[in-house]
């Protein structure tokens, strides 16, 4: 395969043999952590597939097939669609964010379009990644320090991550930001910028804490000292190291976590499903998901560092990134080492959007994996 | 390939190179996580684990059954009972609590007072918590519920324990009555028992003297519950120790019997066995149901026992403190016979007179009694023997003999509440009144009036004296649990075997010669006849206006002002076995309605077998217990 020339990878690869390209080592593994996100949505639910692991089942089959029509789709598609689809994700959220300011709702994440309910600001972390890595795909390594160059990709990331903010989200935007800055890093960005702005970033922390909600300082104080809040806001940072703790090296057994049965953990069966696994398997159990998360995470970087476009190899590492991202904020907040923010498990939490979101990322991933022989010019728009 | 050039191969270089050092920042982020959980599961695990399980696992007191009150053959006196009772929880009944209850109310009757008391008790309960609706169901009732059970979302029917008392207001005064516990309650006992909802405790009586015995040692129950204290199912259970059972000396047919006699009558009676105190009956009439204040007494009903003016409330029997009246008599002839004033000879004319006052004698109307000696002073109960009697011995030796008789003190028996009566001294009145005694004090004193009071567990505590010639001490429990109960060793009395038998003589003539003041209502049949003497015990001064207008009869007065009448007996004569007082409050009248309650009572009691009753104690109440157990 390696010496098939830009030509027959563009015009030979037919139908059958982009499927048999597929890493279907990569989807088992997709499917194997799923699965024991079903088996724990199963166990929250008191040994039911009722309210949650059923949907959930289905809707990883429908992002499982998402996936593979994504895989099929050639990567050039995808950067020639990378704009637009950014443009339509910033006008949802701003449309979510106005409503949400005009309806008087406070929080508003969700877009009502008849049936559906779509949550802009998932849509977004996807096109934010796609329309960085198409924008970087064009700069030259020279080029991307320019301040007047550098202007349009932290525009980019900013207006969505402030619009997320207003709504106000901040774990979204987090994710947002670390995206967008890992682009920006992995894409060549000179450390004379980088260096200082984590300087200004620390710099900042105080000026961040006078425009943050009472709601944010709360979780951030609490997170400083659970105890001082031991019946309120840190009730649900004490259980869940409580549940995650007395899961022991072996855990309690499948089905036998007290603390998620007896209703001590919060959105056990979305945010803090990690505390659920950590207290029927234990670390044993908790080591092994990670290990497979990592895997995961391997595979991409190993996707990314094989594809021949520099396109591919940027939205590689950003839905790679954008996953373990996830990950990292999940894990660390729901064990106690970062203040709570609404961050859900990939593939393990319950939610729609967020399943989604995820299966269309390892789409994604997987189309640059089948098209990682296509080569594209630095100044193509990416269409065929 | 012309479209690439070199600055493409460059940066491939920088994203390689930059890729593998965010790779690097991947695993340190998986080493740190994999750090906390190594610090949470592995180094302090066990302490979370402890947490959990603290979470999880709730201690629940279980209550411990109640010991049951026997009388001496095993009769139950007090025991424990289903309680069949109708459960409502609040976030089970989709329809509205008031719907739930109004559906009830269809099927058996609910008051307006059960229905404030569900609404005040869901309003203070988690929505979880079963409140009582109706308790104490028939199972006609209870029956009809679980019939329409499915029709009734958030009612439960439960079977719970509660106390019974099937002989209801005859037993009460000895058996009392177990209640909620109060504020005061809880402050002086700290078994955590207490604080168990619906936990009831001994209020009176002997569920109040034997509490901490009957009541039994808590259990546990443990339950795992979810972090809103629902109980999610039960863990294990320690039953606890159930109460000792308290077996009486009580007969309860005879306390029936006494009961009945004494009717609606505003009056007390006790009946002893002579021959080692026990007691077989001891009745306060009126009584009340014990069993209401187990159920919850209403106000009404609290007020209707609160202000009846025959207070059924009260254990007349041994919280009455009553004017011996002319049952004192004995006392004050047993004091003669000893000290040197046997062959005393008064010659009644009606009336005597001491110092400017006159006093009388009942019988003054009639011209009074002639000579009068001593036994025959009982026998007529005349008023101007005694006063002589009296004023001769002298207030001390009068105050020491009645001492000896059991009075003046409390008796010990095994009832919260007893009063200790009072037999006045010189000293006593120097101490009280800061003046010194009078004589004419000692007369009043010696026809049991002025300052002299007695219980009647007293009283029948002298009968017993006198018939056996031993310091009997009445006791009302044989065994706690396995234990019997201490019982004081029978001393013979400080008086000599001449006197006690003068006494009863007297005492004898007093029933079965024709002349004595009850021979009219003597025993006549042979073996079981009894002796005694009779009493009247004024609550006001007779004025010598009276006296002019004869307004001396207890008839023509209102019932508060009438004369309590009294009576002490035992029986049989020949071998005394029982002996017996009472108190028939403001009942005086021709017809001692009192003596003929007493004759049928002693008369019941020894044919209830004698023989048959002196051995028998509960077959052996420890043998009983634990075929029970």
């Amino acid at each position: 395969m390696t010496t098939r020339s830009y030509a027959a990878a563009k015009r030979t690869l037919s139908i059958g043999d982009k499927l048999l390209d597929v890493n279907w080592g990569l989807v088992l593994l997709i499917t194997i952590i799923a699965c024991a996100g079903f088996a724990m949505l199963y166990s929250v639910a008191g040994g039911s597939f009722h309210p949650w692991a059923l949907p959930q089942i289905f809707r990883f089959l429908i992002g499982l097939a998402l996936l593979i029509v994504i895989a099929l789709v050639d990567i050039r598609v995808w950067m020639s669609v990378a704009y637009p689809a950014y443009g339509v994700a910033l006008a949802l959220l701003l449309a979510t964010t106005i409503m949400g300011k005009v309806g008087g709702l406070g929080a508003q994440r969700w877009l009502e379009l008849g049936p559906l309910q779509i949550q802009p600001s998932e849509l977004m972390k996807i096109s934010l990644v796609l329309a960085l890595a198409r924008y970087l795909h064009g700069q030259a390594v020279e080029d991307i320090s320019k301040p007047l160059k550098l202007l349009i990709p932290v525009a980019m990331i900013g207006m969505p991550a402030v619009l997320v903010l207003m709504q106000p989200n901040l774990g979204t935007a987090m994710i947002l930001c670390a995206d967008g800055a890992s682009l920006l890093f992995l894409a060549g960005l000179s450390w004379w910028w980088i260096l200082p702005t984590i300087g200004a970033g620390v710099a900042a922390v105080p000026i961040a804490w006078r425009f943050m909600h009472d709601y944010q300082k709360q979780r951030v104080l609490t997170f400083l000292d659970p105890s001082s809040d031991a019946l309120g806001a840190g009730w649900n940072i004490s259980q869940a190291e409580i549940a995650v703790g007395s899961g022991g090296l072996a855990g309690k057994g499948y089905m036998q976590g007290t603390q998620s049965r007896l209703n001590f953990l919060p959105e056990k069966e979305t945010d803090f499903i990690w505390t659920v696994l950590g207290e029927e398997f234990g670390f044993v159990g908790c080591i092994a998901m990670l290990l497979l998360f990592a895997v995961v995470i391997a595979y991409g970087i190993r996707i990314a560092m094989a594809s021949r476009s520099q396109f591919g190899r940027l939205l590689a590492t950003g839905i790679t990134l954008n996953f373990f991202f996830y990950i990292m904020i999940n894990a660390a907040m729901v064990m106690g080492l970062i203040p709570v923010v609404g961050i859900p498990m990939p593939l393990i939490s319950y939610g729609g959007t967020a399943m989604l979101t995820v299966m269309v990322g390892f789409g994604l991933l997987m189309s640059v994996h089948v098209h990682r022989q296509v080569e594209i010019p630095r100044h193509s728009s990416g269409l065929m | 390939m012309p479209i690439f050039d070199r600055k493409d191969k460059s940066r491939y270089a920088t994203f390689t190179r930059r890729t593998l050092m965010v790779t690097g920042g991947v695993n340190v982020v998986f080493a740190v996580l994999a750090g906390r959980l190594y610090q949470l599961q592995i180094v302090e695990g066990d302490e979370f684990m402890t947490r959990a399980e603290e979470n999880r696992v709730s201690q629940r007191l279980v209550a411990p059954l109640r010991g049951r009150i026997l009388d001496r053959f095993g009769v139950e006196l007090a025991s424990n009972r289903r309680n069949y009772r109708v459960l409502i929880v609040k976030e089970q009944a989709v329809d509205g609590v008031d719907a739930a209850v109004d559906a009830i109310g269809k099927l058996i009757y609910l008051s307006d007072h059960q229905r404030e008391k569900v609404k005040r008790d869901i309003a203070n309960n988690k929505p979880f918590a079963p409140v009582p609706v109706a308790e104490n169901l028939s199972w006609d009732e209870f029956s009809r519920i679980n019939l329409h059970l499915p029709y009734l979302p958030g009612i439960q029917p439960d079977v719970g324990e509660t106390r019974a008392y099937p002989y209801g207001p005859e037993l009460s005064h000895i058996l009392g009555y177990v209640a909620s516990v109060s504020q005061e309650d809880m402050r002086d006992d700290s078994d955590p028992l207490l604080s168990l909802p619906g936990f009831r405790i001994g209020k009176r009586g002997i569920e109040k003297e034997y509490e901490h015995q009957i009541r039994g040692k808590a259990g546990a129950s443990r339950v795992e519950v979810n972090a809103y204290g629902r109980v999610i199912r039960e863990l294990g259970r320690d039953p606890g120790t159930p109460g000792s059972d308290v077996y009486l000396t009580i007969d309860q047919q005879v306390q029936q019997f006494a009961a009945q006699r004494l009717g609606s009558e505003s009056a007390a009676c006790a009946v002893l066995d002579v021959t080692n105190g026990d007691v077989i009956a001891l009745v306060s009439s009126p009584g009340y149901d014990p069993n209401a204040f187990n159920v919850g007494i209403s106000q009404a009903e609290w007020t209707a026992l609160t202000t009846n003016d025959h207070k059924p409330l009260i254990n007349k029997v041994i919280t009455g403190e009553y004017p011996p009246g002319s049952t004192f008599k004995p006392v004050i002839a047993t004091g003669c016979m000893d000290n040197g004033l046997a062959d005393l000879t008064v010659n009644c004319t009606g009336s005597m007179t001491l110092g400017n006052n006159v006093f009388h004698c009942w019988s003054w109307k009639k011209g009074g009694h002639g000579h009068v000696d001593l036994k025959r002073g009982i026998a007529v109960s005349c008023d101007i023997f005694f006063y002589e009697a009296a004023r001769r011995l002298g207030i001390d030796k009068i105050h020491d003999t009645a001492l000896a008789m059991g009075m003046g003190a409390k008796t010990g028996i095994e009832l919260p509440g007893e009063r200790p009566g009072l037999i006045p001294s010189r000293a006593w009145k120097l101490h009280r009144f800061g003046v010194p005694w009078q004589q004419g004090e000692t007369l009043n004193t010696g026809i049991g009036q002025g300052y002299v009071t007695t219980t009647p567990i007293q009283l029948a505590t002298l009968a017993a004296r006198l018939a056996s010639g031993n310091a009997v001490v009445p006791r009302i429990t044989r065994y706690v649990g396995h234990a019997e109960q201490p019982r004081p060793t029978l001393n013979r009395l400080p008086f000599s075997d001449k006197a006690l038998a003068a006494v009863q003589e007297g005492m004898n003539m007093v029933t079965n010669v024709p002349g004595g003041t009850a021979y009219a209502w003597r025993i006549t049949q042979p073996g079981f006849e009894m002796a005694g003497k009779t009493g009247t015990a004024q609550v006001r001064r007779i004025t010598r206006e009276d006296r002019a207008t004869g307004r001396v009869g207890n008839a023509g007065l209102p019932w508060r002002l009438r004369e309590h009448a009294l009576f002490i007996a035992y029986a049989p004569v020949q071998m005394p076995r029982y002996a017996l007082s009472i108190i028939q409050e403001h009942g005086a009248t021709v017809e001692h309605t009192h003596v003929q309650m007493a004759r049928d009572i002693l008369l019941f009691a020894q044919q209830r077998d004698p023989v048959k009753l002196r051995n028998a104690y509960p077959v052996n109440a420890a043998q009983n217990a634990v075929v029970r157990g």
